[in-house]
């Protein structure tokens, strides 16, 4: 709790101290945290791996850009209708990914990342085609004493600390435990009475729409989407920053939004393929020597250095950390029949 | 009617690239149950390799034969130093090592070589062979030709050879390849490099078409993908039938379906996928797989 309203006073004070043009980069950090959170439930918590995130993202851009741009509605309008339509397209992919257990769902959705953007080129009535479309500019509301882009930064952080704070009230009780139980032993959840099909839909569903909101706010500050800011690597972005920041927990979903953010923009000083290369390499690195990311390394590091007689019991055991049998992330089986 | 040939034939030839790059997937597959996301961009790290010996003043064939051994250790290279340490780690961690090797290798093509899309030499001359009456690209024959040849040799090499004999048993039954003798580890990584000659040759095969660019197989793994889904994962054959299918397919429906066009062949390929997947994930030569409960 402590933590947690540090962290709420940093980032209230931050667009106060630091130069614009990070207020700037902050505001697409709000949009990556919230998409990775819905990483963190779905792949994390439930081991549904989903590498097509950017497609919820692209959907939720797109709704706010296209309520915009042909009936005219201001940019804030858009975003619950973004949730709702996200929401609703994660529940539909949610059912398919019942039927397909552990790699192959990571195989769809890496082939629904990678077609996406062709998607958008096609159906160019809506979408604009390649050259994208443009939104109005972000305008404050009367009355509020900020400029633009503080008050859109404002805006993406509380959408996203609402975003923490629901998920988090989500994931609390039985509905956590639920997904923790499909993921850890399917077999075992569903003897228990769990149900498979309701329970790992609607984290799909929840997830879709975390990421759809993401998307709203990853179109809003620039006032321009097009198929490129939905390519495929924004979908690989997501799953990088779930992986680096740590995939078991919320803290992680945060820190992937500042390590995918950031270190682009310092890697891409040495070279353009620099960041690539260097995610590439973190990834591998982190698998094999800290699968619980920063936010696990932190922990892991506290405890070090000031040990305590008993670990918290809020700390969530890694299921790589701890000897997984082989395939227990969503590989063993497809279909249980209760 | 003659255009019809036409576009079959060269959907054969896109078809056999997918064929290629599908068996370098199922070949891993097999072994280890991984999905290697990344065989693409090794094919085509490979694929700049042939392109800079080229430059180097290398004659192209000779290039190209190079390219295939440096593809091989590469590929054992990689099966040793990244995927070994991980080998029996869960689905996740798998699939994420897979995709950081995707990442790392697409950077550093273009760390070394540059965003700036290159255009290969051809192995094939620009003409076109007529038979009866219809003109073939012999690029695209050239691309069959070439891979039929490839995809003959890997099947002759482990139905006939007493290491392909022993790279099968290595694969299907670690614990007893074991107890005989074989070197269980060693069989696998020839198993990567052997996949990764494979690859290697589709995507200097496929340069010219596409051109040569970091991302050039960023739609040709996901049609790889559909390819050995919709043959079964499991299958090399179905593999094999798979690509061919698809690439006749995915060319015919591009080309006379006008809802399909250029630009949605690759959501006909997550199509197929998905529905595979859905409807029968072994796919045409799959066994459905039973798992006890």
């Amino acid at each position: 709790m402590i933590r947690v309203c540090v962290v709420a006073a940093l980032i209230a004070v931050l667009p106060w101290i630091v130069p614009s043009f990070v207020v700037f980069d902050l505001i697409f950090v709000a949009a990556y945290a919230i998409a990775i959170l819905g990483l963190v439930i779905l792949t994390g918590m439930n081991g549904q791996i989903s590498l097509g995130h950017g497609a919820f993202m692209a959907l939720g851009g797109y709704v706010v850009a296209v309520l915009a741009h042909a009936a005219g509605w201001p940019y804030w309008a858009g975003v619950p209708i973004a949730a709702l339509a996200c929401g609703a397209f994660g529940l539909l992919i949610g059912l398919v990914a019942l039927r397909l257990a552990g790699v192959y769902l990571a195989l769809a959705t890496f082939s629904l990342a990678v077609a996406t953007p062709s998607f958008l080129k096609h159906y160019k009535s809506i979408t604009g085609g390649f050259g994208g479309m443009s939104l109005q500019p972000v305008t404050v509301p009367a009355g509020i004493p900020l400029d633009p882009q503080r008050w859109l930064y404002y805006a993406a952080w509380a959408v996203a600390g609402l975003a923490f704070l629901v998920s988090a009230l989500i994931v609390r009780g039985k509905f956590g435990r639920a997904l923790r139980a499909l993921r850890d032993n399917p077999v075992a959840a569903v003897s228990f009475g769990v149900n498979p099909y309701v329970y790992k839909t609607l984290a799909f569903g929840w997830s879709a729409v975390l990421a759809g909101v993401a998307g709203a706010f990853y179109a809003i500050p620039t006032a321009f989407v097009s198929p490129d800011t939905f390519s495929f690597a924004l979908s690989i972005t997501l799953l990088i920053g779930a992986v680096l920041g740590g995939i078991w927990t919320f803290w992680g979903a945060l820190l992937g939004g500042v390590v995918v953010e950031f270190l682009p923009l310092v890697a891409q000083q040495v070279n353009a393929g620099a960041p690539s290369v260097v995610y590439g390499v973190a990834l591998i690195l982190v698998m094999m020597f800290v699968p619980d990311g920063i936010a696990g390394g932190l922990v892991q590091l506290a405890r070090r250095i000031a040990p305590r007689p008993a670990p918290p019991p809020s700390a969530e055991p890694s299921p790589i950390a701890t000897s997984a049998p082989l395939g227990a992330i969503g590989g063993g089986i497809s279909d249980p029949k209760p | 009617m003659h255009e019809l040939t036409q576009q079959i034939v060269s959907g054969l030839a896109t078809g056999s690239i997918y064929a290629s790059v599908a068996l370098a997937l199922v070949l891993i597959y097999r072994a280890m149950g991984i999905i290697n996301f990344a065989q693409g961009e090794m094919a085509m790290f490979s694929t700049y390799i042939a392109w800079q010996l080229v430059q180097f003043g290398v004659p192209v064939w000779l290039a190209f034969g190079a390219t295939l051994i440096i593809a091989f250790a590469g590929g054992v290279a990689i099966e040793r130093i990244v995927i070994r340490p991980v080998e029996r780690a869960n689905q996740l961690t798998l699939v994420i090592v897979s995709l950081g090797l995707f990442i790392a290798l697409n950077g550093l093509a273009g760390w070394i070589w540059g965003y700036i899309v290159k255009s290969p030499p051809p192995p094939f001359p620009p003409t076109a062979i007529t038979v009866g009456g219809v003109a073939f690209s012999a690029q695209d024959v050239g691309i069959i030709a070439v891979s039929l040849v490839t995809l003959g040799l890997i099947s002759l090499f482990f139905q006939k050879t007493k290491l392909g004999l022993a790279m099968r048993a290595a694969a299907l039954y670690p614990e007893q390849s074991r107890v005989l003798g074989i070197r269980v580890g060693w069989m696998l990584a020839l198993g990567w490099g052997l996949a990764a000659v494979v690859g290697a040759t589709a995507g200097i095969m496929i340069a010219p078409v596409v051109f040569l660019d970091p991302n050039m197989m960023q739609s040709i793994i996901v049609y790889a993908f559909a390819a050995a889904v919709l043959g079964g994962i499991e299958s090399p054959i179905g593999a094999v039938v798979g690509g061919l299918i698809l690439g006749v397919a995915i060319n015919l429906l591009g080309t006379y379906v006008e809802a399909i066009g250029n630009e949605l062949r690759l959501a006909a390929a997550l199509a197929i996928i998905v529905l595979v997947l859905v409807v029968r994930p072994s796919g045409l030569f799959g066994k459905p797989s039973v798992q006890r409960v």
